[in-house]
């Protein structure tokens, strides 16, 4: 049960420190970071279960889904933003691929297409609200669409000025290389987990 | 055969960087070493247990007689909404993230959290939080819908009151999710190479689990207080019937994190109490693996039990059910921890120092409530009693006789390492004396009050249960004045105390290994294990060897 | 030669018990029971006050014996004995506990059903009349599709009508019952002794909760839906209804009186009702006055709204 590590230099009186154990605190953190960012986001992902929980608990318990007189939900250019955000999320990976091999110009180059591409998913979505036919308070199907829709907007939004960021810092000469490149993978994950949470949004909102 | 002798000066830096001495000025600064943060707080969690005390006794004070004659209906729901909003997020799950900061590092052979600063931007939301939720009152609209805010109440009474509620919780539960991070990253990531998870000290494993349930049921409740915030201020009626909403489902979001919350609450100091028992009973802890995995076993179960607090709500049978088994369930780990201690004890050579006096209080009491808590699993009994003072006296014995009295302890026993001074003993029995009269004064009636007929939330009563409700009050007014000599002992003596040694009870856990206390990087080295957290007993030790970096207080 | 220890804890284990059981039954810590599911009810919590009694003087007793009998005495600083654990007496003081657990889930599951929580359907034995539909809410709740919440008939009763019908709303802070059968409307529930009551139940404005200690069953009255409860009154007498769900500053008043009697008793008391109320309505009429307007001051009094009394079914 016990560690039975017995340093024998310790066994007696009035010994010092002697330095023959490696010290990984002097020189060489390992970095815990993105660790912690699979930590986070475990926990927001736990926000979006609750409220796709509320929303599923409504949804069975109203005998009628949407309530009577919510108009049809168009599901073609929320469609086309569904595949938008899906392939930006292929182009964020090439991203990190290309930093991997010190190639920054690349990384430059599709970080800047993922963030123009989440853009186009936020105008998409504002298009959406400014030509629907319900509003906030219309009714309960109303009011959750715009809650969890305008919530993972918030996020991707989040997500953009990430990218956005971590393009700013690469301006830094040698800010980012193939062994120093916390940033991209952080924003990538990230933006992996928006995806992913827009497929299961997508899906019962529009589709379900 | 291995050694237990444990060398004091093991692991005390060689060169210091800096001495252990702080300034009183880090302590109000953001600063990022993870024993400031610690002590940050709980000092400051304190300040908040001293301020929703004294709501507590104000709603005594209301309820010595039975008719509403002290303050006005309205100020009386306030006062029990704040009392046990801030008992619960500033009080009990700050203090545990408070030992959690200072004792993890120290614990595993670490220099700092993994994310000092995050650390640091974790505690100081709660400050701010906690101001705002007092403000409240000052400004005459404070929440009064209780700490369970069901709506439609809550959407009816007090929009700014219920507002500020919200926004001060939502700043709350952030705090605790980052400080969880930061426990879960360091405690998987950041520990000595020796130690692996069964040479982990309790209080690791219990912080582990106690940081799995924030991690994942805090959310949840973000997520329905958003949806709250929706209905009361933007006019959408999620939880109101009037437009198709579902009040019930309120209720389960916000019970899927409010019952993890109480293992929240109760777990790291079931870690300390761990901790404890075995450094004051001179012998290893009893089932240190039962301990350990029963921990996580009450965490995970902790997830699936929260409609427990709803069975009256009207969800359907075979849910009742299902929450009643799983309910019961927990029982088992629980008993399993509460056998282990009493055979930690048993045997042993128990010095009855404060620490330990709140050590066995807290077996004690705990139990009490665990038992009442057992009753309250089973439906037909539950029908009977929610919403009724033996709800009341159950959560208290668990809260109180749980963990403050864990939390007291915990300070006695880690204050020297802490700041290097040891409390006075004698203050210390006579707060330990005050507080376990006091605490089954106010509370041991309730058991009766509820099963007779008294509900919860109310200012006024059936004038039969008049006694009864005045033994309670008295005993409030007694803990009330119980925290008079912890206060002045816990100043005075970190100011004046007689100076601590390294590890003035003999204890084993690496925290003691370095000087109280500790430098600011802790460690000078990377500490090296000598020994299990809890080898007591396996050599006697010659404690006339160095008597001056021995001393045992008692 | 001194008495083995196993022979104390054996003496120790036998008062226990004896303590345990004529405590659990004699705990004086429940009020009359006055209906059938209530004496259901307080056999399972005797039980339960049993094995609690047992537990409780079981750790406490070691814990009060430990700390006695093994304080450290003055000089010795030397440790205790290295014992790490027991793996058999851990075994045991897992099973034991998990068989306790056990036992009491299957007996509450007994007792539940026996009181009815199994017998509850959507609408059948809830009848939603005519005047109930003009509640708020009624009719969101008439067309929700699910199971009713709260405890049903028992077994033996199941499927059969109920006895006696009352509706009641729980409103910021009264309580109305309405008698569908006779058309009574009043703020006291009367019911006859051994007959089967079938109470529906549904709130205004928040959730309000229907709670008779001696009847020991308490459910949620929540806006928006209708809820029940299902019981037998076995004994006479007068006894509190009590709101117990936090309701607004005046919850604590919120309550009101449920008289249990005999069957010509309470026909009688319908009789006294129905009289009253077409007196007021006589005098209501010979005021020009309609009966709202006429309630008016009384109801004022009470604290309820007159927007209130449009919604309430009579």
């Amino acid at each position: 049960m016990q560690s039975q590590i017995i340093d024998p230099a310790k066994t007696e009186l009035n010994h010092h420190h002697t330095a023959t154990v490696v010290d990984p605190h002097h020189g060489g953190h390992p970095d815990h970071r993105l660790f912690g960012l699979v930590v986070f986001l475990i926990a927001e992902g736990m926000i979006f279960m609750g409220l796709f929980g509320a929303y599923l608990a409504f949804r069975s318990t109203l005998p009628v889904w949407p309530p009577e007189g919510t108009p049809e939900l168009e599901l073609l250019l929320p469609g086309v933003n569904t595949v938008n955000l899906i392939a930006s999320s292929f182009v964020m990976h090439n991203a990190d691929t290309a930093i991997k091999k010190n190639n920054l110009g690349g990384m430059r180059t599709w970080l800047a297409i993922t963030a123009t591409m989440g853009a186009i998913f936020l105008v998409g979505q504002v298009y959406e609200y400014t030509h629907l036919e319900f509003g906030l308070t219309t009714n309960l199907f109303a009011s959750a669409f715009y809650v969890l829709t305008g919530f993972h907007g918030l996020h991707v939004t989040i997500g953009v000025l990430a990218i956005l960021m971590v393009l700013w810092r690469s301006r830094l000469p040698g800010h980012y290389s193939s062994e120093k490149h916390f940033g991209i993978e952080a924003a990538e994950l990230y933006w992996h987990f928006v995806d992913v949470i827009w497929i299961i949004l997508f899906g019962l909102l529009y589709l379900l | 055969m291995t050694q237990a002798t444990l060398q004091e000066t093991d692991n005390i830096p060689v060169h210091p960087q800096e001495s252990g001495e702080r300034k009183w000025q880090d302590f109000f600064s953001f600063n990022t070493d993870h024993k400031v943060i610690g002590i940050q707080y709980l000092v400051t969690s304190f300040i908040f247990y001293c301020i929703g005390g004294v709501m507590a006794d104000l709603v005594r004070t209301e309820l010595r007689t039975p008719d509403v004659d002290f303050v006005t209906p309205e100020v009386y729901n306030s006062l029990f909404t704040l009392h046990a909003t801030i008992m619960i997020f500033l009080w009990i799950v700050p203090a545990g993230a408070g030992f959690a900061n200072y004792l993890i590092p120290l614990m595993i052979g670490a220099r700092d959290m993994a994310f000092p600063r995050l650390n640091a931007v974790a505690f100081w939301m709660i400050p701010p939080a906690g101001v705002l939720l007092i403000a409240s009152l000052v400004v005459g609209d404070a929440p009064d819908a209780g700490w369970t805010s069901y709506p439609p109440l809550s959407l009816v009474t007090g929009e700014v009151g219920e507002a500020i509620w919200i926004m001060s919780i939502l700043l709350l539960g952030t705090s605790s999710i980052l400080g969880a991070i930061n426990f879960i990253v360091t405690l998987l990531k950041m520990r000595i190479p020796g130690m692996g998870i069964h040479q982990l000290p309790l209080f690791c494993w219990a912080m582990f689990a106690t940081s799995a349930l924030v991690l994942l049921s805090t959310p949840v409740l973000a997520a329905g207080l958003i949806l709250l915030s929706f209905d009361l201020l933007a006019g959408t009626t999620f939880f109101n019937p009037t437009g198709g909403g579902d009040p019930v489902v309120y209720q389960h979001m916000f019970w899927f994190y409010s019952h993890p919350a109480v293992y929240i609450m109760i777990l790291p100091f079931f870690g300390a109490i761990s901790e404890v028992i075995p450094v004051h009973s001179r012998k290893p802890i009893f089932g240190y693996k039962a301990i350990a995995y029963s921990s996580l076993a009450i965490s995970f179960l902790g997830l699936i039990v929260w409609a427990h607090h709803m069975f009256t709500s009207g969800i359907p049978g075979w849910l009742r059910m299902f929450f009643m088994i799983t309910t019961m369930i927990i029982a088992v780990p629980t008993g399993i921890k509460i056998f282990s201690w009493l055979a930690t004890m048993w045997g042993g050579k128990i010095r009855l120092n404060s620490t330990m006096l709140f050590a066995i209080g807290f077996v004690g009491t705990f139990v009490i409530g665990g038992i009442s808590g057992v009753m309250l699993a089973a439906v037909p009994f539950d029908i009977h009693v929610h919403d009724t003072y033996f709800v009341v006296a159950h959560l208290h014995y668990v809260l109180f006789g749980g963990s403050v009295l864990g939390i007291f302890a915990a300070i006695y026993h880690w204050f020297p390492k802490m700041t290097g001074r040891m409390m006075n003993e004698f203050w210390g029995r006579v707060h330990f004396a005050l507080t376990i009269v006091g605490l089954n004064m106010t509370f041991l009636p309730m058991h009766k009050l509820g099963m007779m007929g008294m509900n919860r939330r109310i200012a006024q009563y059936d004038p039969q249960f008049t006694s009864l409700n005045e033994i309670c009050t008295y005993g409030s007014y007694i803990l009330a004045v119980s925290t008079l000599p912890f206060i002045i002992n816990a100043i005075w003596s970190w100011l004046y105390g007689p100076k601590a040694a390294n590890n003035p009870w003999n204890a084993l856990t690496l925290e003691w290994m370095t000087t109280s206390p500790p430098a600011i990087e802790n460690f000078d080295q990377l500490p090296v294990l000598v020994t299990g957290p809890y080898d007591y007993g396996i050599e006697h030790r010659k404690q006339d060897a160095n008597p001056e970096l021995r001393e045992v207080p008692l | 030669m001194e008495i083995p220890s196993s022979i104390w804890t054996l003496l120790i284990g036998i008062v226990l018990t004896l303590v345990s059981f004529w405590y659990g039954q004699n705990h004086g810590l429940l009020p009359t029971a006055a209906s059938h599911e209530a004496t259901l009810i307080d056999g399972l919590f005797n039980t339960m006050m049993i094995v609690s009694t047992g537990i409780f003087l079981l750790v406490e007793g070691v814990l009060i014996y430990a700390t006695i009998r093994y304080r450290r005495r003055a000089g010795d600083n030397t440790d205790g004995p290295a014992t790490e654990g027991n793996v058999p007496l851990e075994i045991l003081w897992t099973a034991i506990p998990a068989i306790i657990v056990i036992g009491i889930s299957v007996y509450s599951f007994e007792v539940y059903n026996d009181i009815g929580g199994f017998s509850l359907h959507g609408g059948h034995e809830a009848p939603i009349t005519q005047e109930a539909m003009s509640m708020p809410g009624t009719a969101m709740a008439a067309t929700l599709d699910k199971d009713q919440a709260g405890v049903g008939a028992t077994p033996e009763r199941e499927g059969k009508p109920p006895q006696l019908v009352v509706n009641v709303t729980g409103l910021q802070y009264a309580w109305l019952f309405s008698y569908p059968e006779t058309g009574v409307s009043t703020g006291e529930l009367h019911v006859p002794i051994g007959r089967e009551v079938l109470i529906n139940m549904t709130a205004n404005d928040v959730i309000h909760a229907f709670w008779v200690p001696e009847f020991r069953l308490k459910q949620d009255a929540i806006p928006g839906r209708q809820s029940q409860i299902r019981l037998t009154p076995t004994k006479v007498g007068d006894y509190a209804l009590i709101c117990a769900e936090l309701c607004g500053p005046y919850h604590g008043a919120m309550r009101t009186q449920v008289v249990v009697e005999s069957q010509e008793a309470f026909n009688q008391w319908q009789q006294e009702q129905l009289v009253a109320s077409e007196e007021t309505l006589n005098k209501a009429v010979a005021l020009n006055l309609p009966p709202d307007e006429f309630l008016a001051p009384y109801t004022r009094e009470m604290g309820i709204h007159s927007e209130m009394l449009h919604q309430v079914h009579h």
